[in-house]
């Protein structure tokens, strides 16, 4: 099914008599598999608002994310949250879209300035899963109008309802940017690196590990303040590293691979995604082994296991979380795919897609 | 405005109930005396009043979750109480309700440089955090301008804002974790020192959720590195349209300001009278601030005078010394006490989109002509989140009547305009009535999912933010 509008996107979730596995661009097949009818939401697709004198925009769920950066781009603004593309670590085609964004919360290494999409996002509009057209939030930067549906949609991989409209705060376009390079670092001081550079007041808004041991710290804003505070954490950083440095170019595609974790895609094996506080991110890659990329200061650990491990099982007792993204679908089947939670987490998890989806029709199980 | 009637059979079993609560809590820590427990009959929408039946102020989650037990069982209302700052009446009691204040936990419990993140109790107050970190070079970004008394469990519940968070965001997004308890005494903890949780969000609604949802007794919040420096310059217009259209080419321009207040006339006068602050004869004022070293600062503010000047301001006026950022905050800061001084008000909260700016200042003055009051304006241009004062004097008869009549209209016009009821103060029983304005009826039901799933006896602060008859079949209370 290929709805073309809101209207019909919930007339065919009405009329859907067995599960449905709903579908943006389908480059991003991650959680447990579901059987079921397509939805397809690329047919609801355009943008409704742009108001670039309000730093918002509001955009149909299907309209591919290259469009959204398109029209940003002409206004010299942009998503403030980098979202990844997963085509090349997943190997999967298609083109993504903004609601495939939003249903996975995709974030990238900006996240650790400017927060993750769910921060980002300042309205929704959805179908739930009895066919009701549903809207929380709206157009504008500050609301607390009611309780916060915007943020529960973030994340919650189409199982609550099929997002068919989201606004977001969007950001300009930094002018200038450069990264500061330190070679061969390992994990340990490769994170105190991290965490110097961030607990810093130089604004970094990207510091990650590449699996080689390079450790690339962002810097973005006014071309002079950009140089100022470039020189100005070079100093922080002294102790660590002298430090090299990627201008333009060389330091946006650096960080494109970053955020598409590209440095792993090719690697054979499953490919987990973990969430820990930075400091653990050693001792992570120390219990799993493996190659790693570390973003978000340590915050965000890709790692590639062999098929099949229980990553889990390896790193008892750290806090955090593991998202298995990348497995066939046996493993995906087997292990699952999202952390499994506190049973009165769960209870509350359960309870709420009991309530908005009584009849069980959206993505069952996905997210287990 | 209409509160539930109290359940008579609460009403009761007040010696029993309150028997049971001593019987989990210090003596001191439940409280029912006649007098002692006015000071806990409102908040600081100080129109709507009502004792409890008991107020308990316990120390630790074990007893926050001991209390709930015992009101789950009995069928009891609870009330959560932060510091009491609330403007939307969030806190009121009911007669047959308990409520519960989360003041006497206020410790830091873990402070986390390299991980960038403080654990701590949320009965503390919000500079209280800020506090405990400065000393080192960090801070906790929201900052209402309650900041000096309001509890981190407000902010929480209310999801505050302050002038800063145009840069910073709300305080959801400055919130990691929470530990809180729910309705039936069982307790959860959602989040932590990592940067996003597992599963849902449920993070995400408990914050904003006007304490319905849970008690939240810990929380885990994003400290940030404090900027090298910070520099505010005041710009003076000749009318409120141009003032917005500044604030909108800014915002254009590519420069991040941290905020942009705006005052009007009324405000400007009422805030000269009170603090003299020096701030210039004028229709409308606009106090811009970036934050950096002193070579970014001037690179900033560089970029944004040159915008206000194409807008012909009266006045453009940056600090060259500490003492005159003082001066130029002074006014701003000191705005509602001063209103406080010449009048009584009403402070509302609704935001717009930024352009929209001049319309609603123009309709928001027809309005209050046409009520026969007047309105002082002063709010965070940046992201459209107003702030009108409506002026009255509660000795004269019918004269609240009218500033919530006016007050209504004027957030309808939000509404109507794009925007929304309430930026950052909340809902409470303030706005509860209004919610139909800006949700329709499917919308608001889906809201209510969420608390049945929480609470599914709406026993938890039960009769706010949802219009009373939406919710009527909902709560036993
Ligand atoms: C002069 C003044 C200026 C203000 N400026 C601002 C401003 O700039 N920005 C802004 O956003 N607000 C502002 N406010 C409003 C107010 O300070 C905030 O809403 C604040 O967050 C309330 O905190 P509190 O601890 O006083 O909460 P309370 O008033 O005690 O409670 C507020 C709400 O939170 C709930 N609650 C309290 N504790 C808990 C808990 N532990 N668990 C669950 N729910 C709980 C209550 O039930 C109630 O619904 C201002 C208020 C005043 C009086």
């Amino acid at each position: 099914m290929r709805p073309m509008n809101e209207d019909e996107l919930a007339e065919a979730i009405r009329g859907a008599e067995g599960p449905l596995r709903v579908r943006g661009g389908g480059t991003r097949p991650v959680g447990r598999p579901v059987t079921g009818e397509v939805l397809e939401t690329g047919g609801v697709a355009g943008v409704s608002l742009y108001d670039p004198g309000a730093l918002t925009l509001v955009v149909r769920a299907g309209t591919p994310l290259a469009e959204v950066a398109a029209v940003l781009a002409e206004e010299g603004q942009m998503l403030p949250f980098e979202p990844m593309d997963h085509r090349a670590v997943l190997g999967s085609g298609g083109e993504p879209t903004i609601g495939g964004v939003v249903a996975g919360n995709v974030s990238g290494p900006r996240r650790v300035v400017a927060g993750a999409c769910r921060d980002s996002m300042i309205g929704v509009r959805f179908v739930d899963g009895s066919g009701a057209v549903l809207r929380n939030g709206g157009r504008v930067m500050k609301n607390v109008t009611g309780y916060d549906l915007v943020r529960l949609m973030a994340g919650s991989y189409g199982t609550l309802g099929v997002v068919s409209e989201v606004g977001f705060k969007v950001l300009p376009v930094p002018e200038a940017e450069v990264s500061l390079v330190l070679e061969d670092m390992a994990p340990g001081p490769a994170v105190a690196a991290m965490a110097a550079a961030l607990g810093s007041a130089y604004g970094v808004s990207g510091a990650a590990r590449e699996p080689g041991g390079r450790v690339l710290l962002r810097l973005e804003g006014l071309a002079g303040s950009v140089a100022h505070r470039a020189q100005a954490l070079a100093g922080v950083l002294a102790r660590h590293e002298a430090c090299a440095r990627l201008e333009k170019d060389e330091s946006r595609a650096a960080w494109a691979a970053i955020r598409d974790v590209a440095a792993l895609a090719d690697m054979p094996g499953d490919v987990w995604r973990v969430s820990v506080k930075p400091s653990d991110a050693p001792k992570v890659l120390d219990r799993a082994g493996g190659t790693a990329l570390l973003d978000w200061g340590g915050g965000l650990v890709w790692l590639v296991q062999p098929e099949g491990t229980d990553l889990r099982a390896k790193l008892g007792g750290i806090g955090g979380h593991a998202t298995l993204i990348r497995a066939s679908e046996a493993t995906r089947a087997r292990l699952p795919v999202f952390h499994p939670e506190p049973a009165a987490l769960a209870r509350l998890a359960a309870g709420l897609r009991e309530k908005f989806d009584p009849r069980g029709v959206l993505n069952p199980g996905l997210m287990g | 405005m209409q509160m539930p009637q109290p359940n008579d059979s609460v009403l009761d079993r007040r010696a029993r109930i309150i028997t049971m609560l001593q019987e989990v809590l210090p003596a001191d820590a439940v409280i029912h005396d006649e007098h002692a427990i006015r000071a806990y009959e409102c908040d600081a929408l100080t129109a709507y009043r009502c004792p409890p039946l008991a107020a308990v102020l316990p120390g630790s989650t074990d007893e926050v979750a001991a209390v709930m037990r015992i009101c789950h069982a009995e069928g009891v209302p609870v009330i959560p109480r932060g510091s009491g700052t609330g403007l939307a009446g969030g806190a009121l009691p009911t007669a047959d309700s308990v409520l519960l204040g989360v003041a006497r936990m206020r410790e830091v419990l873990e402070v986390d440089y390299a991980n960038r993140f403080v654990r701590v109790q949320t009965g503390i107050t919000n500079l209280a955090v800020t506090g405990a970190v400065e000393g080192d070079g960090f801070f906790y970004a929201p900052d209402p301008s309650s900041q000096l008394a309001c509890a981190i469990a407000g902010n929480i519940a209310m999801n505050s804002g302050g002038a800063h968070c145009l840069k910073y965001g709300v305080t959801t997004n400055n919130l990691l974790g929470v530990t809180a308890v729910l309705m039936d005494g069982s307790v959860v903890e959602i989040g932590g020192p990592h940067m996003d949780a597992p599963g849902l969000d449920l993070l995400g609604v408990i914050c904003g959720s006007e304490g319905q949802l849970a008690v939240v007794t810990e929380a885990v919040l994003r400290v940030l590195p404090k900027p090298e420096g910070a520099r505010p310059v005041l710009m003076g217009f000749g009318s409120s349209e141009v003032a917005g259209a500044c604030v909108s080419d800014i915002i254009k321009a590519g420069v991040l300001p941290v905020a942009i207040e705006f005052m009007d006339r009324p405000c400007i006068r009422a805030c000269e009278d009170f603090a003299g602050a020096g701030y210039p004869d004028c229709e409308a004022l606009l106090i811009v601030e970036v934050e950096g070293s002193d070579a970014e600062i001037d690179e900033q503010l560089g970029l944004i005078k040159q915008i206000a000047r194409r807008h012909d301001p009266l006045e453009l006026r940056e600090a060259t010394s500490d003492e005159e950022a003082k001066r130029i905050w002074l006014g701003r800061k000191s705005a509602f006490g001063a209103m406080g001084q010449i009048n009584d008000y009403i402070c509302l909260d609704g935001t717009i989109p930024v352009s929209e700016l001049p319309r609603v200042l123009r309709r928001t003055a027809e309005l209050a002509r046409h009520h026969g009051l007047e309105v002082a304006n002063v709010f965070h241009a940046g992201d459209g989140n107003m702030h009108p004062l409506i002026l009255f004097d509660a000795n004269k008869p019918g004269d609240l009547e009218t500033a919530e009549a006016l007050g209504a209209d004027i957030l309808k016009l939000c509404v109507e305009v794009g925007g929304c009821l309430t930026g950052e103060h909340g809902v409470g029983i303030e706005k509860r009535d209004l919610m139909t304005v800006q949700y329709g009826p499917d919308d608001l039901e889906a809201q209510m999912r969420v608390k049945d799933v929480f609470d599914p006896r709406w026993l938890l602060n039960p009769a706010k933010v949802f219009p009373l008859e939406v919710s009527a079949g909902r709560r036993v209370a």
